[in-house]
């Protein structure tokens, strides 16, 4: 694909696949449409954000959760491409997890949609794995030297989530409350979840 | 996402809205133009109609993504869908789905409508030399200026 993939546009070249598959037949329409409206509209983090809620808030489904991810994500109803094999790492006061994926941009899609371009960047993709504490800090999460980062590889094989810690004050707050509390960042790894 | 995995199931569309929704995309945009979701959602088609297996795409956007970092390592320029793009190209080649000179051909003469264009009126003449000249798919023939 070099020679083509060098020099044409790339708006051109997306128009130019599209229109040779459909015309054969291989794809439609309608199917791309729906992948692409599915993706920007119905999934995302706020599927994240009632997995970890739950998780909060029913020991049970934590513990499910932490023993098999992917069947305890499906239990409220996410699955989907890219979600066959989710691990989820809980955060503890004293570890904090952090994901990544190197070599692309494997991700969790059922439980927080697709990537955002920083996740997907040379930069972080390199850096996360040399520098946790100074990348961490630029998102604006200054993790005391006490404790220790943890950064997980995501890959075809395994995906991860974070369980982040749930903020102090938060005792009488409900599931719901809770969940819009919840940030994709807070599940990756990059921010912490703040109080209300 | 092989087999089972690349369905658009009803199951995992939820509703977007309501109290428990955060945001969604942190103030960003999914995707940042047109060709990005395109391309996305060609890939997913594919894969849900069995025509891509997942795993090859995915060896080969890492391809694609390595050897970008490779040549770029200032990573000036850098485009994700870029890369994506180039893989599902790529993927799509190696399983005879397109023939890539059929593709060069036909961005070329994608590339050649005026602005306003209906390109059902427009041909290769006028370009020059591009892969898809020499190739003649069957596929170009659809776009071909022979048709009264």
């Amino acid at each position: 694909m070099t020679t083509a993939a060098e020099h044409i546009d790339p708006a051109l070249r997306a128009e130019a696949l599209a229109s040779l598959l459909i015309e054969r037949g291989l794809v439609d329409q309608a199917t791309m449409e729906t992948f692409i409206k599915t993706y920007e509209q119905s999934v995302g983090p706020m599927n994240g954000a009632k997995v970890v809620a739950k998780a909060w808030t029913d020991p049970g489904y934590a513990e499910r959760l932490l023993a098999d991810g992917t069947a305890a994500i499906a239990e409220l109803g996410f699955k989907g491409p890219q979600g066959e094999h989710i691990v989820v790492l809980r955060d503890t006061p004293e570890v904090h997890h952090v994901v990544v994926c190197t070599l692309c941009s494997c991700y969790p899609w059922p439980v927080l949609g697709l990537p955002p371009s920083w996740y997907k960047d040379p930069s972080y993709r390199s850096r996360i794995v040399r520098e946790p504490r100074a990348v961490l800090a630029e998102f604006g999460l200054d993790l005391g030297d006490d404790v220790e980062i943890r950064v997980f590889d995501s890959s075809s094989e395994v995906r991860y989530m974070v369980l982040p810690l749930r903020p102090a004050g938060t005792d009488g707050l409900s599931e719901e409350e809770l969940a819009a509390l919840v940030t994709r960042d807070s599940m990756v790894g990059v921010a912490e979840v703040a109080a209300p | 996402m092989s087999g089972s995995g690349g369905r658009a199931d009803p199951a995992y569309l939820l509703d977007s809205s309501g109290p428990a929704a955060p945001p969604r995309d942190n103030g960003e945009l999914v995707f940042a133009a047109p060709w990005e979701s395109r391309a996305f959602g060609l890939a997913l088609a594919l894969n849900e109609a069995g025509l891509i297996d997942w795993e090859d795409f995915r060896r080969a956007l890492i391809r694609e993504i390595g050897d970008w970092e490779a040549a770029h390592p200032s990573g000036e320029g850098w485009s994700y869908y870029e890369c994506w793009l180039g893989a599902l190209e790529r993927t799509a080649s190696a399983r005879g789905l397109v023939d890539p000179r059929a593709l060069a051909g036909r961005a070329a003469l994608l590339a050649a409508r005026p602005a306003g264009h209906d390109h059902e009126r427009h041909g290769h003449d006028g370009h020059d030399g591009h892969d898809g000249h020499d190739g003649h798919e069957h596929d170009m023939h659809n776009e071909s200026p022979h048709h009264p």
